[in-house]
């Protein structure tokens, strides 16, 4: 990058709050994958877990914002012992989405959950991380075994009519993406599930997956001209904050980069942030990959 | 004031034909159409002339921006490609078959229209009052999102379509979020009739109105929303001589949405057999 561009690191603003993240089971997770980019495990306890209590907090505080919908993370959430409270007072707010990796689930939890989506008319969205069709795609990056672990979870899912979102981080070439996802939709209707939802998602190379394959370029960076005409919606930053045990962050993806902490409060986390990390081209490259998007790419014309 | 609003009409011309003779029937003063003119159905100029003859103003809906402007699709916004594929489909039939004219008429309709109705401030948006291509599903919208709209857009009744079920919910001081559905093609019950809505103010409002609260005004406020049933095996037929899908004439034949299914949260997705 030269000076100039380095001048021109363009600020984003937090156009509105939109979503509310928690990082509720912080970096800590059961499994140990070696694309994270957070580099979560069962050591990693950098950030811990929100109690109730903080997020009950936060929901409350949120109203006045006119938060759209709520998104739990991690690490695993599910490893949190109050998350299926936690989640059951967040539909009394709105609809809510979970991001697990689907080893940890009991049945007693998602059909309490099931029952509690019900009552609330909110949805609750399970996106479950699978990183591919087979074993053979999975499990080099997720541990041996989670294959199989994860598929037994979202059999249970679909079983409860829950209809989980699978998330697949992409490490194939982007010619096979058809052939993947094809291949899924089949493994799923073995597993029960006859109405597939599949995503495949971008590598973020930060955290572990720095270490598995390569970082970023210095030339992976947004400019400020690449700024001029874009759709800003498509960058999370512009419409969501993430509460985390160490104070409000930009995003769920940028935790490990000091400068991502905006406050100790919602109230305090509302300002501009500027768009250094290369993890920011990923997410200006395939739009705000982390939420279920429902603010969809619009052409801009004058 | 009694408003007759029309959704997303998708080329549904027969349904379009249908929910105006209801509407009359009702003696609503008024009625308008919230945009997505094309898509889906056959014949796409057809249903510029029946709106014109009944001076049905329009906002302009992604759809219509894109035909008007002859983009590349049709800003719908899918992530699938399955989706993506049906999607482009609809969109490439409907460019080549609306008229240049129609094109400019589509680029000149509004992002959105404001009318005050017995003193309240109605506005009448495609997907959202802030962004033409927004869905606005009962089960992904916080009561909190939509009373920052109401505050943001100074609107005390917000009226949109674009998701393709309809929804209302009330909101502070008797303010309202409406989704009128859509007269394109059925809502993905099993049934196959259409829907639009009915809002009456003051004097014309229903026994059953709520009552907005606003500067200082009372005023009733009442949404009913009316099924139409139209000639939907004549729409089947002639989606199939225009060659278009065989998934979109089986959701005009069964009320069940065979594609573009990825938008829909779980809870609305739950709700259909795909």
């Amino acid at each position: 990058m030269s000076h100039s561009d380095v001048a021109s690191v363009p600020e984003i603003e937090l156009r509105s709050l939109d979503e509310l993240w928690f990082q509720v089971a912080g970096t800590v997770c059961n499994l140990t994958c070696n694309h994270c980019f957070i580099s979560c495990s069962p050591q990693n306890h950098s950030f811990q877990f929100l109690s109730y209590e903080q997020v009950d907090a936060a929901l409350q505080e949120s109203v006045a914002h006119g938060v759209r919908e709520y998104y739990f993370t991690g690490g695993e959430p599910f490893l949190n012992k109050d998350l299926v409270r936690m989640l059951k007072r967040t539909l009394e707010f709105g609809p809510a989405t979970v991001l697990t990796n689907g080893t940890v689930l009991k049945r007693e939890w998602l059909e309490e959950l099931r029952a509690a989506e019900a009552e609330a008319g909110f949805s609750l969205e399970f996106r479950v991380s699978i990183d591919g069709p087979t074993a053979e795609i999975n499990d080099p990056v997720r541990g041996a075994g989670t294959f199989d672990l994860a598929i037994t979870g979202v059999a249970l899912l679909c079983k409860l009519g829950l209809l989980p979102i699978i998330t697949m981080t992409q490490t194939w070439d982007d010619s096979q993406n058809l052939e993947i996802l094809a291949a899924f939709r089949d493994v799923l209707k073995t597993h029960g599930c006859d109405r597939p939802r599949l995503k495949i998602l971008p590598r973020l190379k930060i955290g572990a997956e720095e270490k598995r394959t390569e970082g970023y370029q210095q030339t992976e960076r947004i400019t400020a001209a690449m700024m001029q005409d874009f759709d800003r919606d498509q960058l999370l930053c512009h419409h969501s904050r993430v509460i985390t045990n160490r104070g409000v962050y930009v995003c769920p993806i940028l935790l490990d980069a000091d400068h991502a902490r905006l406050g100790d409060t919602l109230n305090e986390s509302l300002g501009s942030f500027p768009l250094t990390e290369g993890a920011c081209y990923t997410c200006y490259q395939f739009g705000a990959i982390c939420s279920n998007s429902t603010l969809r790419p619009q052409e801009s014309k004058t | 004031m009694k408003l007759a609003l029309f959704g997303g009409l998708y080329s549904n011309y027969l349904a379009l034909e249908s929910a105006i003779a209801d509407a009359r029937q009702r003696n609503v003063d008024a009625a308008y159409c919230l945009g997505d003119l094309g898509a889906f159905g056959p014949y796409p100029d057809r249903v510029f002339p029946i709106l014109h003859q009944h001076n049905i103003a329009c906002v302009q809906g992604n759809y219509d921006d894109s035909i008007g402007n002859e983009l590349n699709d049709c800003q719908c916004g899918y992530t699938d490609p399955q989706d993506n594929h049906f999607a482009q489909i609809s969109y490439d039939y409907t460019l080549a078959n609306t008229s240049d004219q129609n094109k400019t008429w589509l680029r000149s309709l509004p992002k959105e229209i404001r009318l005050q109705c017995d003193e309240l401030n109605v506005l009448l948006c495609h997907g959202s009052p802030r962004r033409t291509n927004e869905f606005l599903w009962e089960s992904n919208s916080s009561s909190a999102f939509l009373n920052r709209l109401a505050d943001e857009h100074q609107a005390d009744v917000i009226v949109a379509t674009h998701s393709g079920i309809h929804w209302q919910r009330g909101l502070n001081h008797g303010r309202r979020f409406v989704n009128v559905g859509v007269l394109g093609r059925p809502e993905n019950d099993g049934n196959t009739n259409v829907w639009y809505a009915v809002i009456s103010t003051g004097k014309d409002a229903k026994p059953s109105a709520l009552l907005c609260s606003v500067r200082g005004l009372t005023v009733p406020v009442s949404v009913e929303f009316i099924p139409v049933h139209y000639d939907h095996q004549r729409l089947a037929a002639e989606m199939q001589s225009e060659r278009l899908p065989d998934e979109f004439v089986q959701t005009v034949l069964t009320g069940w949405w065979t594609t573009c299914l990825e938008i829909l949260p779980s809870l609305e997705r739950r709700g259909g057999k795909y």
